[in-house]
């Protein structure tokens, strides 16, 4: 089997143990999404708030395995800041680690396929690919953070 | 007389099976049971040598084959104690057997505000139905709340019973592993007016069932828990029952005769099997019996309770207050199922690093969400026993769970 190390990174377990942008915010302005892993059980919460097309602040809850909340750490750090255009390039690459083909209901690439772009820290989720069952729990902040912008178009 | 333990792993292939380089220890059989060779050779001699539809066939292979599908129904008719073998209904698992109950006894029953009574510890299974029924039909959903220890609370039983139609509980929780007051209930069910109905889904597999002593009007239970093949569920209930109610699914097998204005059905039991059983499945179902009647399910029971009684020890004694046992904390009073926290590292994360050590435990919620609300988590690492299992188990899921220390505790 591979090597429990590849799953538990260090950094994976420091998100988990110290999760940034943990929280909420008032909605509106912001807009909230609930995520759930049927199969487990696992949850996270995301609250985004957009300011001229940029992700202005990320607060998430929930709670879940290391994997699931290490996951939705990293992304609220890495995708503050980023206008949303990055951030579904950021997605097509995070998945595309994942394994994962794209979902055709994805926004497509404006820009490429998002192969150029740098996942950073995300990275050290790689190992997870390794684990199938936990490839879910790696892509539910991703997937409730996408529900979350969808919810903030259709609102807009 | 104890079971021989090495005798009754030497019956279960699988055991000689090898999980990233360890002896598998499989402490998941409350999700599903590993099959003996028995059940195993039913389904390849099924298939090898009389394989054929049954009922109607006028060849030898078509005889055979009904004999062993109706065979088969005799076997778990005589193993639940049900007083006729046409009071087994073979459905796809437990899941089809309540929907079953739901879908045709309760849309000719039940209307608004009829109220059908379940508890918080129920598995998905005996919920959902009830659920959609309520979307349906306007019916009133009641929940018989638990204790602190994982019993049932029964304090305010007669007013939740107040003009019941149904009560739906299971036997044994497949979380706390605790053993419910069945006919305690069955009895209060009656006395109310409404009707007992028991998923005895982890009940039929660990201790000696009987339909009649459980005072039950509808029993649900599955195969694959019980060593049986997957693909095959029981319902008993009662004949006048099952005679009043209208069919479930539609098509062939389950019709006396059909013309363009209509059809009339087949009788009971046939009348709610539609199409093509799983014959072969119902076969293995039969053999699995007979392996169980051969071990005695008094013995698989006390067996169970021996197991379960070190489990607790072993698991307390090593970690002290590391680890949160859920449910009743005499063996006496529980299944073999342990659901447990440690330390607070997350279940799936548990289960992750026990996997390397060749332990198989299931982390999540278990199909009872209601319940791990009731808990206050979100999921739980559940270890669970059955007859192959023995001392040893228990030593390798004790060892390993600390492994997780290394990762998870600063």
């Amino acid at each position: 089997m591979p090597d429990l190390e590849d799953l538990y990174r260090e950094i994976i377990l420091d998100h988990y143990r110290n999760p940034r942008n943990r929280g909420e915010l008032d909605t509106p302005p912001a807009v909230r999404a609930e995520g759930f892993n049927p199969l487990c059980g696992d949850e996270v919460i995301v609250y985004v708030r957009l300011a001229n097309g940029v992700i202005d602040d990320i607060k998430v809850g929930g709670q879940g395995c290391s994997i699931s909340q290490a996951s939705a750490s990293m992304m609220s750090a890495t995708v503050i800041g980023r206008t949303t255009e990055e951030l579904h390039r950021l997605n097509r690459a995070f998945k595309s680690m994942m394994s994962i083909e794209p979902d055709p209901d994805d926004p497509p690439p404006i820009n490429g396929n998002g192969a150029d772009i740098k996942l950073g820290d995300l990275e050290a989720l790689k190992g997870v690919v390794k684990f199938p069952v936990r490839i879910k729990c790696a892509t539910l902040s991703w997937h409730t953070l996408t529900q979350a912008l969808e919810e903030a178009q259709a609102t807009a | 007389m104890a079971l021989d333990l090495a005798a009754i792993r030497a019956d279960f292939p699988i055991m000689c099976r090898q999980v990233h380089g360890r002896r598998l220890v499989y402490l998941d059989s409350a999700a599903t049971s590993h099959k003996p060779r028995l059940v195993i050779d039913a389904l390849t001699d099924y298939y090898e040598r009389y394989n054929s539809n049954v009922h109607r066939g006028s060849y030898q292979l078509a005889v055979e084959a009904t004999e062993a599908l109706e065979e088969a129904r005799a076997k778990v008719a005589s193993f639940i104690g049900a007083s006729r073998d046409s009071e087994i209904i073979f459905a796809k698992n437990a899941t089809e057997a309540i929907n079953l109950v739901a879908r045709t006894w309760g849309r000719a029953n039940l209307g608004p505000g009829d109220p059908v009574v379940i508890t918080e510890l129920e598995h998905h299974a005996n919920i959902v139905p009830w659920h959609m029924l309520t979307a349906e039909l306007g019916i009133e959903l009641r929940w018989i709340p638990i204790d602190a220890n994982g019993h049932l609370d029964l304090t305010n039983l007669d007013r939740l019973l107040d003009g019941a139609r149904l009560v739906s509980v299971a036997a044994v929780s497949n979380v706390l592993g605790t053993i419910n007051p069945i006919r305690q209930l069955a009895d209060a069910a009656h006395q109310a007016g409404a009707l007992m109905m028991v998923d005895a889904s982890q009940y039929t597999p660990h201790l000696p069932t009987d339909v009649a002593e459980m005072g039950a009007d509808f029993v649900a239970f599955t195969g694959h828990k019980m060593c049986g093949p997957t693909g095959i569920g029981v319902l008993w209930a009662k004949s006048e029952l099952l005679e009043a109610m209208p069919p479930f699914l539609g098509g062939g097998e389950m019709i006396l005769n059909v013309t363009k204005e209509g059809f009339s059905t087949a009788e009971v039991p046939w009348k709610f099997e539609a199409g093509t059983p799983p014959i072969a499945e119902a076969v293995g179902l039969g053999a699995a019996v007979d392996y169980l009647v051969g071990l005695g399910m008094e013995q698989v029971r006390e067996h169970e309770v021996a197991l379960t009684g070190y489990a607790l020890r072993t698991l307390t004694q090593r970690y002290g207050d590391d680890i949160t046992i859920h449910g009743p904390t005499e063996p006496a009073e529980r299944g073999g199922v342990l659901s447990f926290e440690y330390k607070g590292i997350h279940p799936h994360d548990v289960a992750q690093v026990l996997d390397r050590s060749g332990v198989c435990v299931r982390a999540g919620h278990h199909c009872a969400k209601p319940l791990m609300r009731v808990l206050g988590c979100t999921a739980t690492s559940r270890a669970s026993m059955y007859v192959y299992n023995d001392e040893s188990d228990v030593d390798a899921l004790a060892d390993a769970l600390s492994d997780a220390d290394a990762f998870f505790i600063e």
